[in-house]
């Protein structure tokens, strides 16, 4: 019987992977993606350059060179091993901001949808807040008050951005709330969690998901942003803090383009492809926006 | 204690609706809708009372108070002679194991995401029934052939829109019935069916009513169907009961006039009218307004000065029968 | 010369997974003031004949074969440019829920006036003075053409979808499913006023149901569909007094008879076919107590009984002489 669920199971995989072959926007977002993942993962074992690799005065800003793809930094390292490394540090960044986002806003706004009246007024009074008032700024104080390690940018990113994701989830669940099964659980004697988890919840993820995708792009971008303007970890090079150095050592006047250019490239492929991710999945799992 | 499984005194339903900020301004009042207003009837252990009504009669209504799925107030409201208190856990727990509810949609009542064994045991399941996932499948299995789906566990792993209309009503079926009920709300159950499948779910509902001792409210806006598988009808009428009785005297010697008018228009299948059918002019007034005096008095063919002005009581005309009308 | 005769049709839908025969060789004709009505199971082609006639359908959909003759001219195969000029002035079809389709920030009479100024080139003017007209012809007061959709019921919406088919007084109207989602009192006011529009004017009507009940009291004749093909037609007489066809009989069967005894219906076994398989031979043989070998080899044709009667059954004469 398990084989039989099993076999449901790959045979949904399969059709979501099918339209996800078929529809040209996820595709190329997955595979941008897919690269970044892996260089994330394996490029620092493969170049021979670790990011502490000091060079001599005569080593620093060199531009690419057939020792060096990308040049060197102020500091005489290497760009391209320090791009790789600092995927590490992006993504995961962007990863976990997007989990914290997404379960705060996926129960704020469940809670909300469901449960309604004080309980709705009270949350997403709460969530107007979170929703108007500047993150820049916000996220500036709280890194500032916080201190700069890379676990409370995450965290900062993670409470700053989940707003708009509850708002969303609430839009549906008070839909889902309404459709007839729900009634029909009440009543066989289903009590609240039971209906929250076992029947709003399959019918608003996908939208949470597809909502999520985009959350991990602004989450990139906030990391940026915040190393860039110096609130970054120091001890971790992430592709912000590579700008940072960057704008800080004059790289911009000075022309050096190989150290700005490709942290800034970058930061905006993984969120081009986790845009056209977002937008994809949009469209492969609400049926209504699927063309015929 | 009476054989009355559910016994309904004065039941009233009254919803307000939200006015829009233009309204208010205006000073409106707040609109109310009395989707029921004050009915009372009983249905014995094993019986089937129809409720016949046209949309907006309050006849879903009626059956979702009893279940508590709509707040209302009432004289009165018991369950096998005990009063339907939802407030009090253990109470609700066995209330809800012993009255269900088959709804009419079954593309809207099941869940489009989870699959016909979780959704045929769910009620074992949150009522914390089975202890096994072996009992889980077996109980499922047997409930779902029950209901006519066999072999059962070729259905475990099925999704509603893989199924036809007729074998997802057949799986809301095994899933209300899967606890034992001694009482089934049937909101329209077939009326989205086609009339070729719309026969055998019926036999399975008079199937399992024999098997089990059932009682069923059946909810409908099909005179001839209610005719043909209710014991009694009950009449409504925007929230109130017209004329209650047995389905055979309501049929064919109803003493309301909007019975009477319902049963002339009924499609007599073969049989050739002569000339147009005898319709009831004018609408259903809007729920919303405020009806003086007897409901029905707006369309009545046969009304007097009184109609319009005093609510006719229910009075019962021969042992059983009942009828609210000045004219009778 | 009939008003429409329709003689062999054939309308097939090309889908990813094939070729779905949803009309397979019907014929039938309507005379002016006459009523047909045509009856079957969700998916049995009975819709598709109608959007067939109007020229309505999909772009899946293709009249591959037959004729569509309305007084004598050739519907199926006219160009793009005459099929414009045909929907509405020839053909008007007033669908299940139709009243939904209205524009809920247009006024009434402003949205019957659009089709009658797009078709008749009249002057607004003149074309809110005809809504007003229509108005009171499908018994609802004129002036109430300035009110909009949401201040009308579900029974006078579809009045005035039934006023809007009447815009360009069409030959023929089609009812697809007309009053399914109406009580049954607004029901019976359609259908009475559907049949006064009917005999004052002089139209063809066609009845698209599934609800076999209302036919006999509303139709002069009757077809049944089953599985894309006319498996029976007839006067109302003969469906249900002189039933020749096995599904015929089943499907009575399916409705409760009010005048006879209390008996269940009795429901038929099994279920429609996938229209993508139709089984060889009679569709209907693996549903029918009466078949027998010759049914799973050879699709029967169908045969004039009696005047006027066709049938399309090779165990027809087991089926008269248990009549």
């Amino acid at each position: 019987m398990s084989s039989a669920k099993s076999m449901m199971r790959k045979r949904k995989l399969k059709e979501f992977a099918g339209s996800l072959r078929r529809n040209k926007m996820a595709m190329t977002g997955t595979i941008i993606l897919t690269i970044f993942i892996l260089v994330a993962i394996f490029g620092p074992i493969v170049v021979p350059f670790s990011t502490l690799d000091f060079g001599d005065a005569e080593d620093m800003m060199q531009p690419p060179s057939s020792e060096h793809l990308l040049g060197t930094d102020d500091m005489g390292r290497d760009v391209l091993a320090n791009l790789m490394s600092g995927a590490r540090i992006s993504l995961l960044c962007g990863f976990l901001a997007t989990i914290i986002s997404m379960v705060i806003g996926t129960i704020i706004g469940i809670a909300s949808g469901y449960f309604g009246k004080a309980i709705d007024n009270v949350l997403m009074r709460f969530t107007d807040f979170f929703l108007v008032i500047p993150w820049l700024p916000l996220m500036m104080v709280l890194a500032a008050i916080l201190g700069t390690s890379i676990w409370n940018i995450i965290f900062v990113i993670g409470i700053t951005s989940w707003a708009g994701t509850a708002r969303v989830v609430r839009a549906q669940t008070l839909s889902v709330k309404e459709r007839q099964f729900v009634e029909r659980t009440v009543s066989i004697g289903a009590g609240n969690i039971h209906i929250m988890i076992r029947h709003v919840l399959p019918n608003v993820f996908p939208l949470i998901f597809a909502n999520t995708v985009l959350i991990a792009a602004v989450a990139i971008t906030s990391e940026t942003t915040l190393s860039f303007l110096g609130l970054g970890d120091t001890t971790r090079a992430s592709w912000g803090m590579m700008l940072h150095y960057a704008f800080e050592s004059g790289a911009a006047s000075s022309g050096a383009w190989w150290y700005y250019l490709p942290p800034g490239l970058c930061v905006v492929l993984v969120v081009l492809s986790f845009a056209l991710m977002g937008y994809a999945f949009d469209e492969i799992m609400n049926p209504k926006l699927k063309e015929r | 204690m009476s054989d009355n499984i559910v016994e309904v005194k004065d039941l009233r339903v009254h919803f307000t609706l939200k006015s829009s900020l233009a309204q208010d301004a205006a000073g409106r009042r707040k609109k109310t809708v009395k989707a029921v207003d004050g009915i009372s009837f009983e249905i014995k252990q094993g019986e089937i009372l129809s409720l016949v009504g046209e949309s907006g009669s309050g006849k879903t209504t009626t059956g979702k108070a009893i279940l508590g799925l709509v707040p209302f107030e009432a004289e009165k409201m018991l369950f096998r002679g005990e009063r339907i208190n939802l407030k009090e856990k253990e109470y609700k727990r066995k209330f809800r194991q012993s009255a269900q509810m088959i709804y009419q949609d079954p593309y809207q009542s099941l869940n489009p995401r989870n699959q016909v064994i979780d959704i045929v045991t769910e009620p074992l399941v949150v009522n914390k029934l089975v202890e096994s996932e072996e009992e889980r499948l077996e109980l499922g299995k047997e409930a779902l052939e029950r209901a006519g789906l066999t072999p059962g566990e070729d259905f475990f792993f099925r999704y509603p829109y893989e199924l036809s209309g007729g074998q997802r009503q057949r799986v809301v079926i095994a899933s209300s019935m899967i606890m034992g009920p001694s009482f089934v709300v049937a909101d329209e159950p077939v009326s989205m069916l086609d009339a070729s499948i719309r026969t055998g779910i019926l036999k399975l509902m008079m199937d399992l009513r024999r098997e089990n001792d059932l009682a069923y409210l059946f909810i409908t806006h099909d005179l001839s169907l209610a005719w043909l598988i209710s014991d009694r009808i009950a009449i409504m009428y925007l929230g109130k009961i017209m004329e209650m009785g047995d389905s055979e005297i309501i049929i064919s010697s109803g003493k309301h006039p909007y019975t009477k008018a319902l049963t002339d228009i009924m499609p007599k299948p073969g049989i050739k009218k002569e000339g147009p059918r005898k319709v009831l002019q004018g609408e259903t007034p809007d729920p919303t307004d405020v009806i003086e005096g007897c409901k029905f008095c707006s369309r009545c063919p046969i009304k007097e000065e009184i109609c319009s002005k005093e609510e006719p009581p229910m009075k019962e005309v021969e042992p059983g029968h009942f009828v609210a009308c000045h004219k009778v | 010369m009939k008003l429409l005769e329709v003689k062999n049709l054939r309308t097939y839908f090309t889908i990813s997974q094939g070729t779905v025969k949803a009309v397979d060789d019907v014929s039938f004709d309507l005379d002016h003031g006459e009523a047909l009505g045509i009856v079957g199971e969700s998916g049995c082609g009975k819709t598709t004949s109608a959007l067939s006639i109007a020229k309505l359908l999909p772009k899946e959909g293709k009249i591959v074969g037959g004729e569509i003759l309305l007084e004598g001219k050739d519907l199926a195969k006219l160009s793009d440019e005459e099929i414009q000029k045909h929907r509405w002035n020839d053909v008007s079809i007033c669908f299940q829920g139709a009243m939904n389709a209205l524009n809920p920030v247009m006024k009434i009479g402003e949205q019957i006036a659009e089709a009658i100024v797009l078709h008749h080139k009249s002057s607004e003017k003149d074309a809110m003075k005809k809504a007003a007209e229509l108005l009171e012809l499908v018994e609802i007061p004129g002036e109430r053409i300035n009110n909009y959709p949401h201040e009308f019921s579900g029974g006078m919406k579809q009045r005035v979808m039934i006023a809007m088919a009447l815009a360009c007084d069409p030959k023929i109207i089609i009812g697809d499913e007309p009053t399914t989602a109406l009580d049954v009192m607004v029901q019976a006011q359609i259908l009475n006023l559907l049949e006064r529009l009917r005999t004052e004017f002089d139209m063809g009507f066609i009845l698209i149901t599934h609800d076999l009940s209302i036919l006999a009291e509303t139709c002069d004749k009757i077809a049944v569909m089953y599985a894309g093909r006319i498996v029976e037609k007839g006067s109302s007489e003969d469906i249900f007094q002189r039933t020749g066809h096995p599904y015929t009989k089943k499907l009575i069967k399916c409705f409760p008879d009010i005048k006879g005894n209390k008996r269940m219906m009795e429901g038929i076994p099994g279920a429609p076919p996938n229209m993508l398989e139709i089984p060889p031979g009679c569709p209907f043989h693996p549903r029918c107590e009466y078949a027998e070998e010759v049914c799973r080899r050879s699709m029967p044709d169908a045969i004039e009984r009696d005047r006027g009667h066709f049938v399309a059954c090779h165990r027809w004469e087991v089926m008269r002489s248990e009549r």
